[in-house]
C-alpha cells in the first residue's frame, strides 16, 4: 500500500456543552478523529447523537467548548469570527439538505457569491460561475432563479457554489434529504465523482443507502464515536 | 469600482422596496416630507432674503427716509379749515445744520397736478425734488437729460418725464424740447427716464407711479404748499411743505445714531406725530429676523420629519433583517464576514433612503413653485440646497441603517440557517 494521505482535518478530544437553563447537554463528549485527504466520510447516528454538532464544528460555524480542531494543519479552535469566516470561504464548501440558495439571485449569481466574498472581480468570477454551472449540467439555466428550478437542480447549483473557491473539503448535511431517491442517487453520483477527483467529503446522513457511497462511515451515539467502518459497506 | 455585486445589492434594495409597495411608501413618507421641507425651506429663505436685500439695496442701506404722515385726529370733513402738517423746509435746514453724519438730504414734494401735452390733458403725479434725488435712485436715461443744479438754482421751468408718464401723455423722443402745461404754467420737457418700482414693507421712496419730475425750487415757487383736492362736493385743503426727506448717512455704521438724533430733533417741533422715520437698515434686520423665525419653523418640521423618516427606515430594515434571517445565515455559512453583511444592508438602506430622497427632491422643487404661484412669495431653489437635501437622505440611510445592519451581522449562522 501507498503511504497514507496527509491529514486534512483533525479533532482532538473536542467537547461541546450547551447550557439550557439549569441543565447541561453534552452534545459532544470528547471526540477525537482524523480525516485524511481524499476520504469520503458518512456520519451516521440518531437525532441527538451529536452528528450535526460535529458537522457544525468541522464547518467552522461553531467553536468547541474544549479540545482542538486542526484544519489544513492550522488550529482553528481559537480563531476569531473574521478568521473563521475566511476559513469557511477558502477551505470549505457547504451543501445543505434544503439547498439554501439565495432566493432573489440567479443561478450564476448564487455560484458567484463565494468568489465575490473573496474579492474576486466579476470578469473572473462570472466565467468561472458559468463554467461550474455547465459542469453540474445547468449551463442553460444561468439566469433562472431558484424557484424556477427543481430540487435536484437546486442542489446541483449548491454543489457548484460549494466548489466556487476550489476548497479541499466539502461538508454535506443530509444532501439528499429533500430529494426523491432517483434524484438523490444522481446527487450522490456527483459527490462520488468529486471524491474521485480528490475532494475530502464529510457528509451527515441517516440513510444507510446514501452512506453506502462513502468510503468511511462514522457511527455516533450520545456525543461519542460509537464505531468507524472503512471500505465498502457490508 | 462598482462591482456587479454592489449593483446586485442596490437591485436587492429596490426589489424589496417594490415587493412591499405600501409598506415602503408609508415608511418613506416621513423622509420624503423631510427632504421636501428642507428644499422648500431653503428656497423660501433664499428667495425672501434675496428680495428683501434687493428692496433694501434700492432704498439704500445708508438712507434714512422721513415721511410725512397725516396725523390721526385731523378732521378732514371740515371744509373751511385747512389741515397743516408734515415735514417742513425748516426741519430740513435744522437737520442739515445740527446733526452730524449726514452726507446730504433730498427733499421731495408730491404734487397732484393737471398736465397738458399737445391736446392731451390729464391728472399727473408730479414730484418736486433736487438733482441729488437721481443719485439716490439710479435709473436709465431714455432720452434727453436729467434735472441739474442749474435748473434748481435758476428755477428753470423744466420737466423730466418718467417712462410711465410719457406713456400716459403719449410722449415720444420728439417730446424733448416741447412745452407741457402743468396747472397752466408752461414747462419744457428735457428728458425721459426709465421706471423703477420701489416698494418695501413699511417704507417707500416716493417714486411709484410718478409721471414727472420738476426742480424743487420751481415746485415751491410756482405751486406753493397748499394742495386742494375736491372729492364728493367737499374741498380738502392741506398745507404740506415736504412729503419726504431722504437723508443719506455718511456710513452704514452711523445710520442708527443719526436716525435716533433726527427723531429726537423732530419731536421737539412736532408735538403731534405727523412724520415717520424709516430706516431700511432696520428693515433689513427685521427681514433677517423674520427669515430666521421662518427657518426655525420649517427647520423643525424638516427635522421632525427626517427623524420620523429615519426611524421608519430603521423599522423597515429591522423587519427586512428578520425576514431574511435565513439568507443572512446562508451568506455567513458560505464565508461572508460580518462587515460584508453590514455593507450589504447599508447599501440596501441607503438605496431605500435615496429613493425617498429623490421623491422628496421632486416634491421639494414643486412646493416653492406652488408657493410663488399662489402666495406670491419669492422663492429660489439653489443647486446647493438640492445637494444638501439629497446628502441628508443618504446620511439618514447610513445613520439609521447601521443598527439593523449590525444586528444582521451579529446573527449566529447556525441559528439563522435553522430559521424558516
Amino acid at each position: 500500500m501507498d503511504e497514507p494521505a496527509p491529514i486534512e482535518a483533525e479533532v482532538q478530544d473536542v467537547r461541546k456543552i450547551y447550557r439550557i437553563g439549569d441543565e447541561t447537554v453534552n452534545a459532544l463528549a470528547g471526540v477525537s478523529l482524523q480525516f485524511r485527504r481524499g476520504e469520503f466520510w458518512a456520519i451516521l447516528g440518531s437525532s441527538g447523537s451529536g452528528k450535526s454538532t460535529l458537522l457544525n464544528l468541522l464547518g467552522c460555524l461553531d467553536r468547541p467548548t474544549s479540545g482542538r480542531y486542526l484544519l489544513a494543519g492550522r488550529d482553528v479552535s481559537g480563531m476569531e469570527d473574521d478568521e473563521l469566516s475566511h476559513i469557511r470561504l477558502r477551505h470549505l464548501g457547504f451543501i445543505f439538505q434544503n439547498f439554501n440558495l439565495i432566493p432573489q439571485s440567479t443561478v450564476e449569481e448564487n455560484i458567484q457569491l463565494p468568489m465575490y466574498y473573496l474579492g474576486i472581480h466579476d470578469h473572473e468570477s462570472l466565467p468561472r460561475a458559468q463554467e461550474l454551472a455547465r459542469l453540474v449540467g445547468l449551463g442553460q439555466r444561468l439566469k433562472h432563479t431558484p424557484i424556477q428550478l427543481s430540487g435536484g437542480q437546486q442542489q446541483r447549483v449548491a454543489i457548484a457554489r460549494a466548489l466556487a473557491n476550489n476548497p479541499n473539503v466539502l461538508l454535506a448535511d443530509e444532501p439528499t434529504g429533500n430529494l426523491d431517491s432517483a434524484t438523490g442517487e444522481e446527487i450522490m453520483r456527483m459527490l462520488g465523482d468529486l471524491h474521485r477527483q480528490g475532494k475530502t467529503i464529510i457528509m451527515v446522513t441517516h440513510e444507510p443507502d446514501i452512506a453506502a457511497h462513502a468510503s468511511c462511515r462514522l457511527y455516533m451515539k450520545d456525543g461519542r464515536v460509537e464505531r468507524i467502518e472503512r471500505g465498502p459497506m457490508s | 469600482m462598482i462591482s456587479r455585486q454592489t449593483k446586485r445589492e442596490v437591485a436587492l434594495g429596490l426589489k424589496s422596496l417594490l415587493q412591499h409597495k405600501l409598506r415602503s411608501t408609508l415608511t418613506l413618507l416621513g423622509l420624503v416630507f423631510g427632504v421636501a421641507s428642507v428644499v422648500a425651506m431653503l428656497a423660501v429663505g433664499e428667495g425672501a432674503s434675496e428680495e428683501a436685500l434687493a428692496q433694501i439695496r434700492k432704498l439704500g442701506s445708508n438712507n434714512i427716509i422721513l415721511v410725512t404722515r397725516k396725523p390721526t385726529g385731523i378732521d378732514s370733513n371740515d371744509n373751511v379749515r385747512m389741515s397743516i402738517y408734515g415735514l417742513t423746509y425748516e426741519d430740513q435746514q435744522r437737520i442739515a445744520e445740527t446733526i452730524p453724519g449726514i452726507r446730504r438730504g433730498v427733499p421731495v414734494k408730491i404734487l397732484p397736478k393737471q398736465g397738458q401735452l399737445d391736446a392731451r390733458k390729464l391728472d399727473l403725479r408730479i414730484l418736486g425734488t433736487t438733482p441729488d434725488w437721481f443719485e439716490l435712485v439710479k435709473r436709465d436715461l431714455i432720452a434727453g437729460r436729467l434735472l441739474d443744479v442749474t435748473d434748481e438754482a435758476r428755477r428753470n421751468p423744466v420737466v423730466v418725464l418718467t417712462e410711465h408718464g410719457a406713456r400716459r401723455l403719449l410722449a415720444t423722443h420728439e417730446a424733448i424740447g416741447q412745452p407741457i402745461r402743468i396747472d397752466g404754467i408752461v414747462f419744457e420737457v428735457v428728458g425721459i427716464i426709465g421706471d423703477e418700482t420701489l416698494a418695501a414693507e413699511g417704507a417707500e421712496l416716493a417714486d411709484q407711479e410718478v409721471d414727472a419730475y420738476v426742480p424743487m425750487s420751481v415746485a415751491r415757487n410756482r405751486f406753493g404748499d397748499v394742495i386742494e383736492q375736491r372729492s364728493s362736493g367737499a374741498t380738502i385743503r392741506e398745507k404740506i411743505e415736504l412729503h419726504q426727506l431722504v437723508l443719506e448717512a455718511e456710513s452704514i455704521e452711523v445710520v442708527p445714531r443719526v436716525a435716533a438724533a433726527v427723531d429726537y430733533a423732530l419731536k421737539r417741533f412736532h408735538p403731534v406725530k405727523d412724520y415717520e422715520v424709516n430706516v431700511p437698515l432696520a428693515l433689513l434686520r427685521q427681514a433677517e429676523a423674520s427669515k430666521r423665525t421662518f427657518n426655525i419653523v420649517l427647520g423643525s418640521i424638516a427635522g421632525i420629519s427626517l427623524l420620523v423618516g429615519g426611524i421608519g427606515i430603521m423599522n423597515i430594515m429591522l423587519a427586512t433583517v428578520t425576514e431574511r434571517t435565513r439568507e443572512i445565515g446562508i451568506r455567513r455559512a458560505i464565508g461572508a464576514q460580518r462587515r460584508q453583511i453590514i455593507r450589504q444592508f447599508l447599501i440596501e438602506t441607503v438605496t431605500l433612503s435615496s429613493v425617498g430622497g429623490l421623491v422628496g427632491l421632486v416634491l421639494g422643487v414643486a412646493i416653492p413653485v406652488v408657493i410663488t404661484q399662489f402666495a406670491g412669495m419669492p422663492t429660489k431653489i439653489t443647486f446647493f440646497s438640492l445637494v444638501l437635501a439629497f446628502g441628508i437622505s443618504v446620511a439618514l440611510g447610513i445613520v439609521f441603517g447601521i443598527y439593523p445592519a449590525r444586528r444582521a451581522s451579529r446573527l449566529d449562522p447556525i441559528e439563522a440557517l435553522r430559521h424558516v
